[in-house]
């Protein structure tokens, strides 16, 4: 569908772009996502300024800055939540292995969230028996029979460590659920999907600290699979779990690199001021 | 500690009085009513001014047919716009007059529907019928409908939109599938209280299906109905049709009562559900 036209244009952007991000944001591994100077308006009004950083594939990357700081618009252009609304605008490229994503005509939005999954702050079961909240994701993509369909929740709730809490319960209400087991619900009808890409939008703000425990062992798990980018307040929780770091004040990404490194010897005074809870 | 006492005694009075005054009618359209129910009642056509005996069951069967054709036509639209409304139209010019327009139809004194009825109506088809009653009633229950699904829809959190569409789910399906089924036991309630309400609307039929003492041949002629036929009787000259009178207002009375009771059981039953 692409034309050669964009294509070429695309690809010489992204070289230009590629020797500009060397010296902002380089990763060891491979590059599943390539932001580049993603900028973002709210009507008029700006609130992101020339992203470019690089998201490691099956790494844990974690957004960390204060309320306000544009992390959570940023994972938003991932998966072009921000189309709901009006006025809400992205400039700039986001390339999920070379597809610039924020091209409606390379991607369409329901390929695009097929691929990439994502969890909320709140828990988000729908109002349905928690069988079919993961099978409804499924049956979007999917035509499964009944016992493809089985296998495939199965899978997704043990991938999600739910399955033995809720094996004997399949078709009791998703609402039922305590929170930490609805977040997991959450994850698991995300994972059901078979995504490439996890997106967390501070998963365990709503969770008590066992409930968050066990939602953050699961990420180091899901690494293996998927490819995780978690946007968190808590700057211990993106110490624990997350290989890279990105640290973000007032739209602007200040500082980027590996997560032991930036904790202990960050380059920026801003990062120190932040991470030494001097600030924010 | 006067004036406390002096206002809470006032306020006990006041509050008594209103609910003697709900227990004296209902009581009084029971007792009156109740006597005059019999099997005639539910299958007799009316018999001849100043005969005795016959029943309603005209009347009953226009009521319900009217009711429900009425309920046919607002319900679909109702909920479409109440949609259109929450979904689409939050912040919107149209939206806001929309919604400003439902709003002084909701309040709009009935008899004006049935005169605008009347107008667009029965003097286009030249005679009575029960299509135009059922439209007078659908204008009333529309706008019910429509800000009742508009309100439950609104309550449902953004999150759980975004949630659906974050799998990949074309809004539609999200609507249809996690939305309208989060939504949906005060949807019902909307619908079944504006039901109840039409139930016992007279004015509005007055000028649109007229009443008949005989079996309808379809909606294209005058309908027998229970609310003119009780105003009607009731302002005879004739002790039996006084007495079918009572015999209707306990049935409009029971009807509208035990809609809106087991509406809100349901409801109350599946909030405290988990």
């Amino acid at each position: 569908m692409t034309q050669p036209g964009t294509q070429a244009a695309t690809q010489a952007t992204t070289q230009a772009d590629t020797r500009e991000a060397a010296s902002a944001a380089n990763v060891k591994e491979p590059v599943k996502i390539a932001i580049r100077r993603l900028n973002f308006f709210y009507g008029d009004k700006q609130v992101l300024f020339d992203n470019t950083l690089d998201i490691a594939e099956n790494r844990v990357t974690a957004f960390i800055g204060p309320s306000g700081c544009g992390k959570s618009t940023h994972i938003r252009c991932y998966n072009r939540m921000f189309e709901l609304y009006k006025g809400h605008r992205a400039e700039g490229e986001i390339l999920l292995d070379g597809v610039n994503i924020l091209d409606p005509r390379q991607i369409p939005a329901l390929e695009l969230r097929h691929k990439v999954g994502m969890i909320f702050q709140k828990p988000t079961p729908f109002p349905m028996s928690i069988f079919d909240n993961i099978a409804y994701g499924l049956k979007l993509h999917a035509n499964l029979n009944r016992a493809d369909t089985e296998a495939r929740v199965e899978k997704a709730l043990r991938g999600a460590a739910l399955w033995d809490e809720v094996k004997d319960k399949l078709h009791q209400p998703g609402t039922a659920l305590s929170g930490g087991q609805q977040q997991r619900l959450c994850i698991a009808r995300a994972l059901a999907i078979e995504p490439e890409v996890l997106l967390m939008d501070e998963p365990c703000s709503a969770l008590d600290p066992i409930a968050t425990s066990k939602i953050e062992e699961l990420i180091d798990e899901l690494k293996q699979r998927f490819t995780i980018v978690i946007v968190t307040h808590n700057m211990q929780q993106a110490a624990r779990v997350s290989d890279y770091t990105a640290y973000f004040y007032l739209g602007k990404l200040i500082e980027f690199g590996e997560t032991e490194q930036l904790f202990t010897q960050p380059t920026k005074q801003e990062t120190e001021d932040y991470i030494t809870g001097r600030f924010g | 500690m006067l004036v406390n006492r002096l206002v809470l005694g006032v306020s006990t009075l006041a509050a008594a009085l209103g609910l003697a005054m709900l227990v004296w009618i209902l009581g009084d359209v029971a007792i009156k009513g109740a006597a005059s129910l019999n099997r005639d009642f539910f299958t007799e056509l009316p018999a001849p001014p100043g005969m005795e005996g016959g029943g309603l069951a005209n009347a009953i069967v226009g009521t319900l047919i009217m009711t429900g054709v009425a309920a046919a036509i607002a319900v679909p639209f109702g909920v479409f716009a109440g949609t259109w409304l929450s979904e689409f139209g939050r912040e919107s010019r149209l939206g806001e007059m929309v919604r400003y327009f439902s709003d002084i139809l909701v309040s709009a004194p009935s008899i004006v529907v049935g005169v605008f009825v009347y107008i667009v109506m029965v003097k286009t088809m030249g005679h009575f019928s029960g299509w135009a009653g059922a439209v007078s009633l659908a204008i009333i229950m529309l706008p019910v409908v429509s800000r009742t699904t508009e309100e439950m829809l609104k309550l449902v959190p953004h999150e759980l939109r975004e949630a659906a569409l974050a799998l990949g789910a074309p809004y539609w399906k999200v609507m249809l599938q996690v939305i309208y089924r989060a939504a949906v036991s005060g949807m019902i309630t909307g619908i079944m209280l504006s039901v109840a309400r039409v139930a016992g609307e007279t004015a509005p039929l007055l000028f649109t299906a007229l009443n008949s003492p005989y079996w309808a041949d379809g909606l294209n002629e005058p309908m027998g109905n229970l609310t003119v036929t009780l105003f009607n009787y009731a302002m005879s000259p004739y002790d039996d049709w006084h007495a079918k009178a009572w015999g209707a207002a306990f049935l409009i009375t029971m009807t509208v009562l035990a809609v809106t009771i087991t509406t809100r059981l349901v409801l109350r039953k599946r909030r405290s559900a988990p």
